[in-house]
């Protein structure tokens, strides 16, 4: 066997070791931080308060050569975020974009929040990149007058030149760096900032920074990242969650060739976190080998409390709970005195199972600790959680865990929590070498941290015309809290502010529940969260009521949410975290969702375009993220059941947008995502385990399966930026079952829609 | 001990015979342009091609390649009309599927020069995209197909 130390020098050349700018390079000098404390919520989901730390040091250095290096200090898993960020800082200072060079920030707090999560990159730091660039632009100018003796009034930065336009002279970037350096960072005051009619970048399409590199094979993701003399291990988790080893053979594993040794990781203490599971590493040569070892180890667990965990009882538990008073978390007017007046109510209970991730790279990372020390390199969203989980699980400071972000080959909010960083960081402090944990599939789908189960029970008094007087809604799941606190049994604020505690619609009687339920796997947020529950609950109750009423589903959307308003849900007595966007920034204002709705229903020719026989449009809006959606699914229903998605049309008001192809892809993406889950998503327990374990019985939409066209309309504005990433996925299923409802009869009320003969 | 040639370049492996192609191509010979995404030829993201025809690495054992010219992403060194296309079409978003969607992309242009639709679903819909750039790489196909005729 070819031992790893063997291999070309090239693979090495390739680690992710660069350090940040030269020693030549100008760097913008002398700190300034702007700093909010974050207060966190939820495991550190959704911070209650905007992050914004501002230090231009840090954010972008110039070379003597003119190469102009940006800092992206967010998580590059799809999103385009790597160009999307430095894009703002170049355009700002008006540089050449294509002397720009991105550089992937390791973890390091002076950064603000790094926690690719929660569709917030843009716009928590959209202005500091306009600061930062601004910045550097005023410095050059400074520089440029001081060396020709001219104010500072007539040096104008422009294409990557300082320009003095009387005398016609020119300086570059570079050529003016060293001189740059020495000026002060001008106060945010002393700034100035372009217009949007003068942006280069801004609102263009301009290709990724990681394009070529993503099509040639060269980019490079966790899975590739390689260090010299590192091994390779496989880790066998204990099948039900909490489970503790009774017994391990491992003389089988240790026969095969390859296999360098058998390291027992010990069980986490509650609560989790983000910590290592625990289980029993094969460590080899080589992933296969390891891979193999594995295969050939006996061991025996004691599984524990939740070995009492199997969908089918919990599933019927949950619906109970959710027949049952919860906690209230919003109340108007009396929902109790209505039902008692008026009997005319329809009620229904939705249902949504467990979902996994499934990234399409799973969890790998490498480690390698070294004397107190520990360098990681990671497909993480979070490289600070790595550096506090990392710290922990090895006895370090935090500051002494070095994370280097690599590619991520998805994340989808499951990379954000680093267990597998951990669990190499926990081997090579054992072994005293790198160490590179790879998971399998199976190892992905059965210990993902699941998106949470859910039973949401609404029920609607109607008047005479259909219009609801009263309208309750109970939503149960075991919550995220959960895994920093066992006995949570409520969501947060932040699960509850996710398409719960927010319904835009004008009843006078209205009444939010949440009701208890304990988790007996780990809970986590997967792309727009609890979103998806409560917008696939009112989303298909809207729809029932709808048609109840003898209405058009819009029309009588519309009419749900009234006249155009800004909800005030404080004067409630709402707790609303509004996604860690300030309320007054960003209000909850009807008018916008009335506008995308109105807005893809003309361009799905809702009610004017002749379908053929079988097809139907469905319809939902819904926001999250700050971000207002509607979807319109045209839905083909053959006499076999089979579900095919000719078109999808989706009205997107994001307020203001950096780069519109990418926002466009996050869409187009997002009805894949919705496609997968309303399709097939389910993921279920027996006896405590998972069953399913790979894309045979954890199917996600293939390409036959899609949409076959998305077509993404972009509401212009000049709004403050808000959530991309996610807010496409919550009014997807809700408009394909409505679709559904429209082409056959037949409400699907619990997903997915593969358990109703519908695939 | 067998004789693969990985993109034009001979190697002489001696083994476990039974490790899949794609983990002799990635830890040994490091071309990590093939992702691995499932082990068990459910998802595409390890396709290469074998004498220009497009096999699932993570499930062909290297002994089975003995001999066969093998192709990797790598081979293709980003000049390749359907890479030029995917970069047109800005297809990638994560990317990690992408070197496996163009190696099949690729196999399917050799042997169906202008495919339908329900061609191009046929031969891709082996190959998943969790991120759903689907339609893009469907866009990409055509005009690659076109650029080609």
């Amino acid at each position: 066997m070819t031992r790893i130390e063997n291999v070309s020098p090239a693979v090495s050349r390739r680690l992710f070791l660069g350090t940040m700018f030269s020693a030549s390079a100008f760097v913008l000098a002398g700190g300034r931080t702007f700093g909010y404390q974050e207060s966190r919520d939820v495991v550190g989901y959704i911070a209650d308060v905007e992050t914004k730390i501002f230090n231009p040091s840090f954010w972008l250095g110039i070379e003597p050569d003119g190469t102009v290096l940006v800092v992206a200090h967010r998580s590059e898993m799809g999103t385009g975020i790597r160009t999307s960020l430095p894009m703002i800082v170049a355009d700002e200072l008006d540089a050449d974009w294509t002397k720009v060079k991105i550089e992937q920030a390791i973890g390091d707090e002076k950064y603000g929040d790094q926690n690719t999560d929660g569709s917030r990159s843009i716009r928590w730091f959209g202005e500091v990149m306009h600061e930062a660039g601004a910045s550097a632009r005023l410095m050059l100018e400074r520089a440029a007058s001081k060396e020709w003796g001219v104010p500072v009034g007539e040096c104008k930065v422009e294409m990557h030149f300082v320009v003095h336009k009387a005398s016609g002279r020119r300086l570059g970037f570079g050529e003016l760096a060293a001189l740059a350096s020495k000026e002060t960072v001008p106060k945010i005051t002393e700034l100035t900032f372009k217009a949007k009619s003068e942006y280069r970048y801004i609102g263009k399409d301009i290709p990724i920074y990681d394009l070529n590199a993503l099509c040639d094979g060269t980019g490079i993701f966790g899975m590739d990242a390689v260090r010299e003399g590192m091994v390779y291990a496989s880790i066998e988790h204990a099948p039900v969650h909490g489970g503790r080893v009774k017994s391990v053979d491992d003389s089988a594993a240790l026969l095969v060739a390859g296999v360098q040794g058998v390291v027992q990781i010990p069980r986490f203490e509650a609560p989790h976190d983000f910590k290592a599971l625990g289980g029993i590493a094969v460590v080899a040569d080589n992933t296969w080998a390891a891979f193999e070892g594995r295969k050939n180890l006996k061991v025996e667990w004691d599984s524990g409390s939740n070995a009492s965990y199997s969908s089918d009882t919990y599933r019927a538990e949950l619906e109970e709970t959710a027949r049952r008073t919860g906690k209230v978390v919003r109340n108007i007017g009396d929902v109790e005195i209505e039902f008692s007046k008026n009997d005319n109510v329809h009620e229904a209970m939705y249902y949504v199972p467990h979902l996994a991730h499934a990234a399409m790279e799973p969890p790998a990372a490498i480690a390698e600790y070294k004397q107190g020390k520990v360098t990681c390199w990671a497909p993480t969203q979070n490289p600070q959680a790595v550096q506090s989980t990392v710290a922990a699980a090895v006895g370090v400071k935090k500051e002494d865990v070095v994370c280097h972000v690599t590619l991520l080959g998805g994340g989808f909010g499951r990379k954000s929590k680093p267990d597998y960083v951990a669990e190499a960081a926990i081997l090579s402090k054992e072994l005293s070498r790198p160490v590179k944990v790879v998971w399998t599939r199976e190892d992905d789908i059965k210990f993902d941290f699941y998106h949470a189960v859910s039973a949401c029970y609404l029920k609607a008094a109607v008047d005479d015309n259909g219009k609801p007087t009263a309208w309750l809604q109970r939503s149960v799941f075991p919550p995220m809290g959960s895994m920093s606190d066992e006995a949570a049994r409520y969501g947060g604020a932040v699960e509850m502010a996710m398409g719960w505690s927010d319904l835009p619609f004008e009843i006078k009687n209205h009444r939010a529940e949440n009701g208890p339920a304990e988790a007996h796997v780990r809970i986590g947020w997967l792309r727009s969260v609890s979103n998806i529950y409560h917008a696939f609950a009112h989303g298909s109750f809207t729809d029932e009521l709808a048609h109840k009423a003898g209405a058009d589903p819009k029309d009588y959307l519309l009419e749900l949410i009234g006249e155009g308003r800004i909800l005030d849900l404080e004067s409630e007595g709402v707790h609303y975290p509004n996604y860690g966007g300030p309320i007054d920034k960003y209000p909850i204002d009807t008018s916008r969702l009335r506008h995308v709705i109105e807005l893809v229903t003309e361009k799905a020719g809702w009610g004017t375009r002749k379908l053929p026989k079988g097809h139907a449009l469905g319809i939902a809006a819904h926001r999250s993220f700050l971000t207002y959606v509607a979807t319109v699914v045209e839905v083909a229903v053959d006499g076999k059941g089979k579900v095919s998605i000719p078109r999808v049309d989706t009205a997107v008001d994001a307020g203001m947008i950096i780069h519109p192809d990418r926002v466009r892809a996050q869409f187009e993406g997002a009805a894949v995502f919705g496609t997968s889950l309303a399709l097939f998503g389910e993921i279920t327990a027996t006896d405590g385990a998972i069953d399913q374990g790979n894309f045979d019985d954890y199917p996600v939409a293939r390409m036959n399966q899609a949409p076959m066209q998305t077509n993404v309309y972009i509401v212009e504005s000049d709004a403050p930026p808000a959530g991309v990433g996610e807010p496409g996925v919550p009014p997807f299923a809700p408009a394909l079952c409505n679709a559904i409802f429209a082409a056959t009869g037949k409400r699907v009320r619990e997903l997915p829609l593969s358990k109703h003969g519908l695939t | 001990m067998s004789t693969i040639q990985v993109n034009g370049v001979e190697h002489v492996f001696d083994g476990d015979p039974n490790m899949p192609l794609l983990w002799y191509v990635r830890d040994l010979l490091g071309l990590t342009g093939s992702k691995f995404g499932c082990g068990a030829g459910l998802c595409g993201a390890c396709t290469m091609h074998r004498d220009g025809v497009a096999i699932r690495s993570c499930i062909t054992p290297v002994s089975a390649v003995e001999g066969a010219e093998i192709t990797t992403i790598e081979g293709l060194h980003g000049q390749h009309p359907m890479q030029k296309a995917w970069i047109a079409h800005q297809v990638p978003q994560c990317g990690y599927c992408q070197p496996g969607q163009i190696m099949q992309a690729c196999a399917l242009l050799k042997t169906t020069p202008h495919p339908t639709d329900k061609q191009i679903d046929a031969s891709m819909s082996g190959n998943i995209c969790r991120c759903g750039t689907y339609q893009r790489i469907r866009a990409a196909i055509k005009e690659a197909a076109e650029v080609s005729s």
